[in-house]
């Protein structure tokens, strides 16, 4: 996507008009365009959340199954600063602090959340990796579940309520501002809010793609020992990658607390990281425009039948025959299957993932030429 | 010529109860090509790892370039300056030719998460240096024209050399060969034979694995002979043919 732009002005402009205009667009083609912009605003945080699992995942090859924890971590530590909820105990000082530094902060604190997680796994890969990572996200909601005694920090599975939106430049994003004539209501401003962030991030990830570290990443991920053979610090560079993804999760989760106002540990099952994941792989790992697409369509998707299956049942059989929640789950989790046989590479794969899982007949027949020659040779 | 580089002595390796590695010592001196050989299972690739820091010898120690690299991370070793290639080829399969060459100038270079996301002026030219670099080693290597093809991709002689262009982007005071010419027709070897005499020359110290002997007594400076995680022999190819211990580790002794 970002390579055909970069040669076609016009296409980023008409993209960057699409993108500006969506809201507005929602809001006046749809009767309920409110609830539309909500779900879109949440695409959004999973392009952020997507993007940030996809430098564990798809460059450095590091299966996470508890990256929801990453986003917990960002979400609770926005709740905690911005709310009444501990208030009392928190110094002045610490309390709402201006809006880059509390991101800067959650960046910060789920990257070393995501050191804490990388350091005793470091010598895991495949399986193993991923019990442990599954582990780890479950020990982080639980925690925020049960920690309301002895001492009140979490109010464990009630929630932290009343979180302050983000206050910018003077604005609270949590009342409608009047601009140009228009209305920006609180989804308004935090669609562009974070689309803001996903630009940045889709900024930087780039830029690490195409970085000595980048590259570090993806050779840790084809060949761990020979990366170290070859001069890599493996250890540092497998604890970047986690520290990265995770500050990423920890800029999505503070800007879901903001936006949403409130946060349980309902928010953080490993359902949710099972989700980010599937967006990743069925997007395609590794490679910016597939993981956005991906999420996009993962989180879209489900809002889409929602829509669909009950005007529908009502129409073929007069009533409600099934929950829709059950049945688009059914669907989504059937499209899932088909994409993965049909495509493993990913809607939107890499060069490097799509060579990998679908060799092109030509490469293919050009190798088995080579291992014949090989196995001749050695015969010989 | 006579400078010692690298320098082992009662190195001793064992895997449960196998003692791959008895008290092996030997010293490697500056520009030469040293070559290691024995029976398979000999301990070759085992010392061949202890070397490169693959694996944690249990005693003994290793020095080199006046460095103490006893039980040290891989990564360090090729800090160090000793750099690698393996018997059965380790590339990056999915990243091109030259990217694989980059990855091997990643010790050498500093940039790191800041540097590149503000693609400072810094970081640029060293990204341009890593590059030219890349494409200078993959030209020397004689793969040139390859860069841009994924390493799963290329035949197997160019793999091999590619592992070499991998291995010398590390700056290696010392490059050590696996095997290299492991599956590799005559005319391959030759060339081989030819670009190693061509890293020598380019003051690079090769320590070399190779089952071809003939290749080896052609080649190597000096030449030491493990059997049974032993040194049996070392020295000038002339002698080391001669030696009887030799002789009886290759052929087994001669019956009465």
């Amino acid at each position: 996507m970002h390579e055909t732009m970069k040669k076609n002005p016009l296409l980023l402009a008409i993209f960057a008009t699409f993108v500006m205009v969506l809201p507005w667009v929602l809001g006046g083609f749809f009767e309920n365009g409110n609830s539309w912009l909500r779900a879109v605003d949440f695409a959004l945080l999973y392009i952020l959340l997507a993007l940030g699992l996809n430098i564990v995942v798809g460059y450095a090859g590091l299966l996470d199954l508890g990256y929801i924890a990453f986003y917990a971590v960002g979400a609770y530590l926005y709740a905690l600063l911005n709310s009444p909820h501990l208030a009392e105990v928190l110094p002045a000082w610490l309390s709402h602090p201006p809006f880059l530094v509390m991101m800067v902060l959650a960046a910060i604190v789920a990257g070393v959340f995501g050191v804490l997680l990388g350091s005793p796994t470091l010598k895991l890969r495949g399986d193993y990796l991923a019990i442990v990572t599954l582990g780890f996200g479950e020990i982080i909601r639980i925690f925020m579940n049960n920690l309301d005694r002895p001492v009140n920090i979490t109010n464990g599975p009630q929630g932290i309520n009343h979180i302050d939106a983000v206050q910018i430049a003077g604005y609270d994003f949590g009342r409608p501002i009047e601009f140009l004539g228009l209305t920006f209501e609180k989804i308004h401003l935090y669609y562009y809010l974070i689309l803001a962030f996903c630009a940045l991030i889709i900024f930087v990830s780039m830029r690490l793609q195409n970085s000595r570290i980048g590259r570090a990443w993806v050779a840790i991920r084809e060949d761990e020992i020979a990366a170290n053979a070859m001069g890599i610090n493996t250890r540092n560079v497998k604890l970047l990658a986690f520290a990265m993804g995770a500050s990423f999760g920890g800029v999505s989760g503070a800007l879901f607390a903001s936006f949403q106002g409130f946060v349980s540990p309902e928010s953080f099952v490993l359902m949710e990281s099972v989700m980010v994941l599937c967006m990743v792989v069925l997007g395609g790992m590794g490679n910016i425009p597939g993981v956005i697409l991906g999420a996009i369509i993962v989180s879209i998707t489900p809002e889409l039948l929602r829509d669909i299956i009950n005007p529908l049942q009502m129409a073929i059989a007069g009533k409600r025959v099934v929950d829709p929640e059950n049945l688009r789950m059914l669907v989504f989790g059937l499209a899932m299957i088909i994409i993965m046989l049909v495509r493993p590479e990913g809607l939107w794969p890499s060069k490097r993932r799509r060579a990998e899982l679908h060799p092109k007949t030509k490469e293919i027949a050009l190798q088995e030429k080579d291992s014949l020659q090989d196995a001749e040779r050695n015969h010989d | 010529m006579t400078d010692v580089l690298l320098k082992i002595s009662g190195i001793n390796k064992r895997f449960g109860g196998l003692h791959a590695l008895s008290d092996v010592g030997l010293t490697i001196k500056q520009g030469e090509i040293y070559g290691l050989i024995g029976p398979n299972g000999a301990g070759k690739t085992t010392l061949f790892n202890v070397l490169t820091g693959l694996y944690q010898p249990d005693e003994g120690e290793f020095t080199f370039n006046g460095k103490d690299l006893f039980r040290k991370k891989p990564n360090v070793v090729v800090e160090a300056g000793i750099a690698r290639t393996f018997q059965n080829i380790r590339l990056f399969a999915n990243m091109s030719a030259l990217e694989n060459v980059m990855v091997g100038q990643h010790v050498r270079s500093v940039t790191g998460v800041f540097g590149a996301i503000l693609r400072t002026p810094k970081a640029r030219a060293e990204e341009a240096a890593i590059t030219a670099k890349a494409e200078a080693l993959l030209a020397y290597v004689g793969i040139a024209d390859r860069a841009q093809e994924l390493a799963r991709n290329l035949s197997y002689g160019d793999q091999r050399r590619l592992e070499i262009a991998r291995a010398l982007a590390t700056n290696p005071t010392l490059l050590a060969l696996d095997e290299p010419a492991a599956g590799m027709n005559p005319k391959e070897t030759d060339d081989l034979k030819k670009l190693m005499e061509k890293i020598r020359a380019d003051g690079v110290t090769i320590l070399l694995i190779e089952h071809d002997v003939k290749l080896m007594m052609g080649l190597c400076d000096r030449i030491a002979v493990l059997d049974y995680g032993k040194k049996i022999a070392e020295g000038v190819p002339e002698e080391v043919k001669s030696n009887p211990r030799v002789i009886e580790a290759y052929l087994g002794v001669a019956p009465e």
